[in-house]
């Protein structure tokens, strides 16, 4: 079902494209799918994209090219050397940048005829209404539950499409949420899953081209509804595996109980979503568990003294090969089975990337009895800071 | 019947990094026990205490919703898919630890 979008008030709509635009959207002009109709329809579209990272890095691009009149970037994030695997917007030269300056520059260099704004703001509760009130498609590339529960109410408060994707490892997920027929966020998941049963970050890390590709997904979608055109992703959740190359999808249903874009709705503000999620910011994880801890420089010296340590790498082997630390390896998801492998006698160091899976693994080495345990805070990470300069950090 | 349940990859730690799995089972409730019986690490992942299908766990039968169906109670027939669709919030993926 083609959807169309009315246009939202405020500066008058661009009737004529120029000579320049004309020659740059010649392959959409010659499509009677787009036409000179349907460009129009681009040139007077505002479109604002939540973060401007793997996902909206293709989408950024694509809907610069395609010439969408006005574009927001939302995100309070610098550009990391570890960004560049997979969020194609940014240079070698950006890391250390704001993103959304570095994608407005990089944008406005492919289309300077565009208007772009950037937001270097975190998106909240206190200001989510107000940045998305003047546009007219939300399109969501976040990474995080609070902020996609965050996006999905402003959107239904306000009446505008949401175009979700996300991903993790090698799979994605794309809809179009917050059409006025069709469902929203917490339709499809009313409730966020606790922060202890979401995946270990063991778990965590992505193949660059599959944000490529789901973000390039919700441009595409994006870019129909703007124009009105085709069968849109509302109604249905498309499940992208890009390990098999399959894509499947699954019927997506308007929750008639839905607290949020129900006939009876109970939520009319936008809420604390942390709380909502079980989350208190970045420190949550870590705050759970309160273990015994050895900085890195201790265990250095410890270690130069000659004292009998048992240094435990609970990370994957995998990583195990990027760089060690010479200790013996268990991965944390082993530790259950295999701690009939450890001596509760000796004094026992365990680490792992950045100090968050070996705090659970000395968590649960005190429950099964050890005593004289530690836990390598900062991890490897911390240990290449301030000990060994040669160990690479990931 | 066989039924084939589709385990997705945030859970496959908890399955023998297995993809899919194969049961004999009359309804998906059935299914979805047999799958926690052979892998008892999934169980909390997908069931309360009290044995109740978690509210951010969402289980189709082949496209089709359960809870728009009879829920657990759904009726299997062999060659069905049952997919287990989790939460996913990454977009960058700068989580790892």
């Amino acid at each position: 079902m083609a959807t169309t979008l009315q246009p939202q008030t405020g500066a008058k709509p661009a009737t004529a494209l120029s000579n320049e635009e004309i020659l740059r959207y010649s392959r959409h002009l010659i499509m009677p799918e787009v036409g000179m109709e349907g460009q129009l329809k681009l040139k007077n579209a505002k479109v604002l994209l939540i973060g401007t990272g793997g996902l909206g890095a293709p989408l950024g691009l694509y809907l610069a090219a395609a010439g969408v009149g006005r574009l927001g970037l939302v995100d309070f994030d610098v550009v990391d050397f570890t960004n560049l695997q997979r969020q194609v917007t940014f240079g070698t030269s950006d890391v250390g940048k704001y993103k959304s300056e570095a994608a407005r520059n990089r944008l406005s260099n492919l289309n300077p005829d565009i208007q772009i704004e950037s937001f270097e703001t975190q998106l909240t509760s206190a200001n989510a209404l107000e940045l998305f009130k003047d546009f007219d498609i939300i399109v969501d590339g976040t990474d995080n539950f609070p902020t996609r529960y965050l996006v999905n109410d402003a959107c239904i408060l306000l009446g505008k499409p949401n175009v979700y994707g996300s991903i993790f490892r090698f799979e994605g997920q794309a809809t179009v949420f917050g059409m006025p027929d069709g469902p929203c966020y917490r339709c499809l998941y009313p409730e966020p899953p606790p922060p202890g049963l979401v995946p270990s970050c063991a778990e965590g890390g992505v193949l660059g081209v599959l944000p490529g590709i789901v973000g390039s997904i919700q441009a595409m979608e994006t870019i129909k509804l703007i124009l009105g055109r085709g069968d849109s992703l509302v109604g249905r959740l498309l499940l992208f595996d890009a390990l098999a190359m399959k894509f499947r999808e699954l019927k997506l249903r308007k929750n008639p109980n839905c607290p949020m874009c129900g006939p009876h709705r109970t939520i009319n503000q936008l809420i604390d979503y942390y709380e909502f999620c079980g989350v208190r910011g970045e420190e949550a994880p870590e705050s759970n568990v309160q273990v015994p801890e050895i900085t890195p420089r201790d265990l250095k010296s410890r270690l130069d003294r000659g004292d009998d340590l048992f240094i435990l790498d609970v990370r994957e082997p995998h990583e195990y090969q990027i760089c060690n630390l010479k200790g013996a390896l268990i991965p944390l998801g082993e530790l259950p089975r295999r701690v009939h492998e450890l001596d509760s006698s000796r004094e026992i160091v365990a680490h792992c990337r950045s100090g968050k899976r070996s705090a659970e693994a000395i968590d649960f080495l005190r429950k099964a009895g050890f005593r004289k345990i530690h836990n390598l805070k900062g991890g490897i990470l911390a240990w290449s800071d301030e000990v060994d300069p040669s160990v690479p950090k990931y | 019947m066989s039924v084939k349940v589709m385990i997705p990859t945030p859970l496959r730690a908890y399955a023998g990094k297995r993809d899919s799995a194969e049961f004999s089972a009359a309804t998906v409730g059935e299914a979805l026990g047999n799958l926690t019986t052979e892998f008892g690490e999934l169980r909390k992942h997908l069931f309360t205490e009290d044995g109740k299908l978690r509210a951010f766990v969402n289980v189709y039968l082949n496209d089709e919703d359960i809870r728009y169906l009879a829920k657990e109670n759904t009726p299997t027939k062999d060659g069905d898919t049952i997919s287990i669709i989790p939460s996913i919030a990454g977009g960058y993926a700068d989580n790892a630890n």
